[in-house]
């Protein structure tokens, strides 16, 4: 007899749904009223793609196993938000040009992470916290605290308003549909995907099977940078604001969106869809205590509580005895 | 030719040799930068305010060694801190306090069994496990004091703050004791079980090692030196605030791996992580006394923890490609 077994993809999607649908019951909730629950299901998936952009890079460089992380994700995503936006300065014709700026500063970061961990054997987790301290440092320095800029009007009409009046969908939901289609050819329908699960199962036999773990870790960690600046691009695109704190609340929530989708956090297993119902997830989470009005004390815990219970539900590592 | 076998020996069999380097440069940029350094009156308010991270590194050390990670400790932190803060008082009694110091170690043991109890019994995954209970306990932090406020008694803070037995700030004794207990329990049996789970838990296992125990222990300890660490920290500052902790649990980290121990596990020691943890002080104090324009602030720290933390690897580099 197999065992039923259900993906943690499909687990946390079914969960978010149960959990959507009991928060039409609350007292100022949506009731019956299914097209109040429409515009609040779309909304709380627009606000999870920011979150599930971020998730993104934080999923290649925890799959490519070796204690990989990206705490610097939260700090180039403030990074690149503010150079959109002082760079953009409400010219659309200059957007094109702030995102590819984006995805390079975003690269160039995760390539000195890369460098770190990978010739100066600098675990992970402190080499990014470093330069997370680095890259918040020289935001201070160079924006003094006060930034003048302007979000380009075509940035907030493509991410922020729904594509048309027929489609009430914003714009980044489907840029995240695109972008999670790419994610999943980059890890299952190309070498570097293939490459990327070998060098996170184990670096030896990865690299005797003749994969360059090398290079596959200066390019995880460098696309983890573009893909987290590419985030910040989108975030200041929704936000139309910047302020010195506008990714770091991401950080965090990015590596539990990851282990919410069950990939593991030692390496080597994973999917992007797993990272995206995660940000889902956590976003509904985090949406509905904001709307049952609770002090912030209760919230934090409830939030914590919830975490707990998701991780222990599909997020156990195998027994010792197996 | 022996020469180079000696630094790699140095560097291979003693983790905390690097850290001591380390440690040594930067007391001697803080005492250019402040000539009175070894006051002692300034030296005593300078450990004073370093024991807290001392104390959380010294448990987030034994933490690392057993393969794992905690990012609750900072959590543990505030409640002690707010705990004490509120069931204790400005004008609470002495017996009172030491009452509460009690009720805190519970609190920190009972805090550091709950993460144990998820990661060593339920088999989660640490750095997720502790980061849902920093919200729990960081949650009741701030429930337990919403605003800011409370405190201690200043005649109890002053014992923290004043005591220097034999003329040497009390730090001293706290971290010698550490490194005494410390000394004993690695060379215990439970001494080599932690080394074998942080090593390969599996192979451990195999052994008939009680992994399980052991992985539960390590988060007990950490729950302990967090809660003594929040006993320290509201002595030093005699007030309440549920954010007090937020701070430490990453510079805890940074701490030990700047102490020369491996995040991977299995290896390294406490001293490492106990100079790592004085060093990042130092650093704190050298930035401000080097009267760095506050703009640049986060920048150069951030660069002088980066540099040190690369600077073995450099090394290693170097010496490689070296003749």
């Amino acid at each position: 007899m197999r065992r039923f077994h259900l993906s943690p993809p499909v687990a946390a999607l079914i969960l978010a749904v149960i959990l959507f649908i009991l928060s039409g019951l609350l007292p100022n909730g949506f009731g019956s009223n299914l097209d109040i629950a429409r515009s609040q299901a779309t909304n709380i998936v627009r606000l999870a793609v920011f979150l599930g952009v971020i998730a993104a890079g934080q999923t290649l460089v925890i799959i490519s196993g070796f204690e990989g992380i990206d705490l610097s994700a939260g700090s180039v995503v403030t990074l690149t938000a503010i150079l959109t936006y002082v760079y953009v300065n409400g010219q659309d014709d200059k957007v094109l040009a702030a995102l590819l700026i984006s995805f390079a500063v975003g690269a160039i970061i995760g390539l000195i992470n890369g460098i770190g961990v990978t010739f100066l054997k600098i675990s992970p987790f402190v080499m990014t916290l470093g330069m997370s301290g680095v890259v918040t440092g020289a935001i201070i320095v160079v924006n003094h605290g006060n930034v003048s800029g302007k979000v380009a009007p075509i940035m907030t009409r493509i991410i922020a308003r729904p594509i048309s009046q027929a489609i009430p969908i914003p714009g980044a939901i489907v840029i995240w549909v695109i972008f999670g289609v790419l994610m999943w050819l980059l890890l299952e329908r190309t070498t570097f995907g293939k490459n990327l699960f070998a060098i996170g199962v184990n670096r030896v036999t990865a690299t005797l099977s003749g994969v360059n773990v090398t290079g596959m870790n200066l390019a995880t960690y460098t696309l983890a940078g573009a893909l987290a600046g590419f985030g910040g691009f989108l975030l200041v695109g929704n936000t139309g604001v910047v302020l010195i704190q506008l990714g770091q609340p991401y950080l965090f929530p990015s590596i539990a969106a990851v282990a919410v989708g069950g990939t593991l956090l030692s390496g080597g297993k994973g999917s992007y869809w797993g990272s995206m119902a995660g940000a889902i997830v956590l976003t509904l989470i985090t949406s509905l205590l904001t709307t049952m009005q609770m002090p912030d004390s209760v919230r934090r815990m409830v939030l914590g509580a919830t975490l707990l219970v998701l991780i222990s539900i599909y997020g156990r590592q195998r027994g010792l005895r197996q | 030719m022996k020469n180079r076998f000696t630094w790699d020996f140095l560097m291979t069999r003693y983790p905390a040799f690097f850290p001591l380097i380390l440690l040594a440069i930067s007391i001697i940029v803080n005492w250019i930068l402040q000539p009175n350094m070894f006051d002692r009156e300034t030296l005593n308010s300078n450990m004073r305010v370093f024991l807290p991270l001392v104390l959380v590194a010294v448990g987030q050390a034994v933490v690392l060694i057993g393969g794992g990670i905690d990012i609750s400790v900072g959590g543990i932190v505030s409640i002690v801190n707010t705990i004490l803060a509120t069931r204790v008082g400005l004008d609470g009694s002495t017996e009172l306090m030491w009452r509460y110091v009690l009720v805190s170690i519970l609190v920190g043991l009972l805090a550091g069994a709950i993460n144990g109890f998820f990661i060593a019994h339920l088999r989660l995954q640490p750095i997720i496990t502790t980061y849902a209970t920093s919200f729990l306990y960081g949650g009741l932090a701030l429930f337990i004091l919403p605003n800011p406020g409370g405190g201690i008694p200043a005649s109890i803070a002053e014992i923290y703050r004043t005591t220097t037995p034999l003329k040497l700030p009390l730090s001293f004794f706290i971290i010698a004791i550490i490194l005494l207990v410390w000394k004993y329990i690695s060379s215990t049996r439970y001494g080599k079980y932690l080394f074998a789970v942080g090593g390969k838990a599996d192979a451990a296992y195999e052994t008939a090692v009680p992994v399980t125990s052991v992985q539960f222990s390590i988060y007990v300890i950490s729950g302990l030196m967090a809660a003594l660490a929040g006993i320290a920290i509201t002595m030093l500052s005699g007030s309440g605030n549920a954010e007090i902790g937020s701070a430490i649990t990453l510079n805890s980290i940074t701490a030990v791996i700047i102490g020369g121990n491996s995040f991977s596990g299995g290896i390294g020691g406490v001293t490492g992580p106990v100079m790592g943890a004085i060093t990042l002080s130092i650093i704190q104090n050298i930035i401000s006394f080097a009267h760095i324009n506050t703009w640049w602030e986060t920048l150069v720290k951030a660069t002088i923890i980066v540099i040190a933390l690369a600077a073995p690897g450099i090394i290693n580099l170097l010496r490689r490609s070296g003749p």
